[in-house]
């Protein structure tokens, strides 16, 4: 574990907070809006759904997966736990666990199918993501599910904190990065995620079956989403089965930006957090600088590239 | 009695046979089948279909810009027997080669909702006039805040889209500023506007893009959406900033919800278009040509726009929600 350790390129795991601190200071030289507590506390309110979907992509792809139903995973517990309240008459809190209990059924049938009938993870996910898709759609018969319970809203509500209001959520987001950051790094099941990622056989070969440590990843992955759900329906206060097309793009960048490793074992999970938040920044930023989002993407994408570059060229290294 | 017998069932063949053929096939294809304003639009051509005895099948890409979905829609819709294609043109070019292919086996094709670039790759085109939407709520704007002074944030969709040229600068045309034509792709932006941001038309982006334009200019007053639920997203970013009260939305659509959030005060105006009719007379067209083989007037037919508002302004037409929701597309 030690000599895993050692392996882990410091320049992966600085890389995205350079480029977070090189937007920063080109978004306060350039706007004077820029630096304030109640634009950081939007942006952190901004990237918490994606923030969160980003931990269960950041703990598969460091088995080596990756996970293409996250987003719509999502929107089928958001739409789930609206509908459950609004039209079963669940009172909020059981509404979410079952929205909750969906997206964690979802996950584990992923892990099922990629541990027991052995099916590339990006297929078993590209096949799950129009699955939940269209359960989304059916289910609430395309439309935004509107009546949604007090409760479940109040994550996306404020408390006021050194001058600016903070979301209940982005700090809900923060204590799950941190909860997953020690488990990761400090217990003995979530060293074996990245053991499993690095070398499944010598994982086996030392008595931990690697089947199991994924099945379990995909399934806590599903707790994640469904935490992304109730998030979403937080922020935006329905259930919107139209949601979640574009997050697992976005939460897939947040995880390379954050300098996790696509072929496995390598990663620190906090970097994901970075990651999203580096996109949120982009956006903010330059909305406040007039620029046309067109600039958003393209600077998105050359992070991205250099992100996989930096990863490619310390593993070569590392070798 | 054998015979007799034979020849009935041929006559009856016969019969079954030409019913087959007199019965117009007309093809739908929208942009995608989950938008509610494309299920609007499908259950009013199914409907027109029953109520003058044609045959609809309808398709739609998966997604909005899915050109190749589209195509392999159409031609198994041809191979099918129909004679007359409605399309809401994902990709306002790509889809072109694809429709002169119809063409050329005599089909009929006809565009709604969004035309093709250019225009006349269709035998027609039925659509809501966007510009003429934007400029209804651009002059009740300007009407209703009665020349003070305006902060203008504008909730786009993407960049290249004309739908979304075509309201943005009609909006802005309406209410008096500097702006372009409506064959114009891109947007305007005099000075009155302070921030422009793209919602891609969904609630969730609106409210993003809204958050970061009040970060950039908290004194804001009047805000432009491409949509409804952009505009209910830009509603909810307001309410958390403490500003629904003094600030204005307009926006344009007309659906069942957007105009339930008009009367609610939640959006001051919505121009409303209208899918059902759009489908209805494209029906009629494809049923006309299969009975006489006489295609549609050529050219651009205006499906019409109305004004929605629950405060009426002195100078401005416009109807109130009741009448809105009458007439509204979506889940009522």
């Amino acid at each position: 574990m030690d000599t895993l350790k050692s392996k882990l390129p410091p320049i992966g795991q600085l890389g995205p907070f350079i480029a977070l601190l090189i937007a920063c200071v080109i978004f306060g030289l350039t706007t004077d809006r820029f630096f304030s507590g109640e634009n950081f506390s939007l942006i952190l309110q901004q990237v918490m759904v994606v923030g969160v979907i980003a931990i269960g992509q950041t703990l598969i792809i460091l088995t080596a997966g990756i996970d293409l139903s996250c987003g719509m995973i999502m929107a089928l517990g958001s739409i789930v736990m609206t509908k459950f309240a609004a039209d079963l008459g669940l009172p909020a809190p059981l509404a979410v666990l079952a929205g909750i209990g969906v997206t964690t059924l979802f996950g584990l049938l992923n892990g099922l199918l990629v541990t027991r009938v052995k099916l590339p993870p990006f297929i078993v996910t590209l096949g799950v993501f129009n699955i939940a898709f269209a359960i989304t759609q059916l289910y609430s018969g395309s439309q935004t599910v509107t009546e949604v319970p007090g409760l479940m809203t109040w994550l996306g509500s404020t408390f006021p904190l050194g001058g600016s209001n903070v979301a209940y959520g982005t700090v809900l987001m923060i204590l799950l990065y941190l909860g997953v950051w020690f488990w990761l790094r400090e217990t003995p099941s979530g060293r074996h995620v990245y053991a499993v990622g690095n070398n499944p056989e010598a994982t086996r070969l030392v008595g931990i079956p690697p089947e199991r440590v994924i099945l379990g990843v995909y399934a806590l992955s599903g707790v994640f989403y469904g935490i992304a759900s109730l998030l979403a329906v937080a922020r935006t206060g329905v259930g919107d089965p139209n949601a979640g097309q574009t997050e697992a793009l976005d939460a897939i960048t947040a995880v390379v930006l954050g300098g996790t490793s696509l072929f496995g074992g390598r990663g620190v999970v906090l970097g994901s957090l970075i990651g999203a938040v580096v996109v949120g920044v982009l956006r903010n930023g330059l909305t406040l600088m007039g620029v046309s989002s067109v600039y958003q993407v393209l600077i998105t994408g050359i992070l991205v590239i250099l992100a996989v570059t930096v990863d490619q060229l310390s593993r070569k290294g590392g070798r | 009695m054998q015979l007799k017998h034979a020849t009935l069932l041929a006559a009856l063949m016969a019969a079954g046979f030409a019913h087959a053929q007199s019965q117009p096939v007309i093809g739908l294809i929208t942009k995608t089948e989950t938008n509610p304003f494309f299920v609007k639009m499908k259950e009013g051509a199914t409907e027109a279909a029953k109520a003058k005895g044609a045959k609809l099948l309808s398709g739609a890409g998966k997604a909005d810009g899915d050109n190749a979905g589209q195509v392999t829609a159409m031609e198994n819709m041809i191979a099918a027997g129909a004679k007359t294609i409605l399309i809401t043109p994902s990709d306002s070019k790509a889809i072109i080669p694809a429709i002169k292919k119809a063409q050329e086996k005599g089909v009929q094709v006809i565009a709604l909702d969004s035309p093709t670039d250019p225009a006349e790759a269709t035998d027609a085109l039925f659509a809501t006039d966007n510009y003429k939407a934007g400029v209804l709520i651009g002059q009740y704007a300007k009407a209703a805040l009665g020349g003070k002074p305006v902060k203008i944030a504008t909730l786009d969709l993407f960049p290249g889209h004309p739908v979304g040229a075509q309201r943005h600068n009609g909006f802005l045309q309406g209410f008096g500023l500097q702006s372009f034509d409506a064959k114009n792709n891109e947007l305007a932006k005099p000075a009155e506007v302070v921030c422009m941001a793209d919602s891609f038309g969904d609630r969730a982006k609106g409210q993003t893009a809204m958050e970061n334009c009040l970060q950039k200019n908290p004194d804001i007053n009047l805000v432009y959406t491409i949509n409804e639920p952009a505009a209910a997203g830009a509603f909810n970013a307001l309410q958390k900033a403490g500003k629904d009260k003094g600030v204005m939305i307009v926006s344009v659509d007309g659906g069942c919800d957007g105009v339930k959030d008009v009367a609610a005060g939640k959006i001051a105006a919505t121009s409303q278009q209208y899918p059902l009719k759009m489908a209805a007379m494209g029906v009629e067209a494809g049923v006309e040509y299969a009975k006489s083989g006489k295609k549609v007037k050529a050219g651009y037919t205006d499906t019409g726009v109305t004004l929605i508002a629950s405060k009426p302004v002195a100078g401005v037409d416009s109807k109130d929600t009741k009448v809105g929701m009458d007439l509204c597309w979506g889940k009522k």
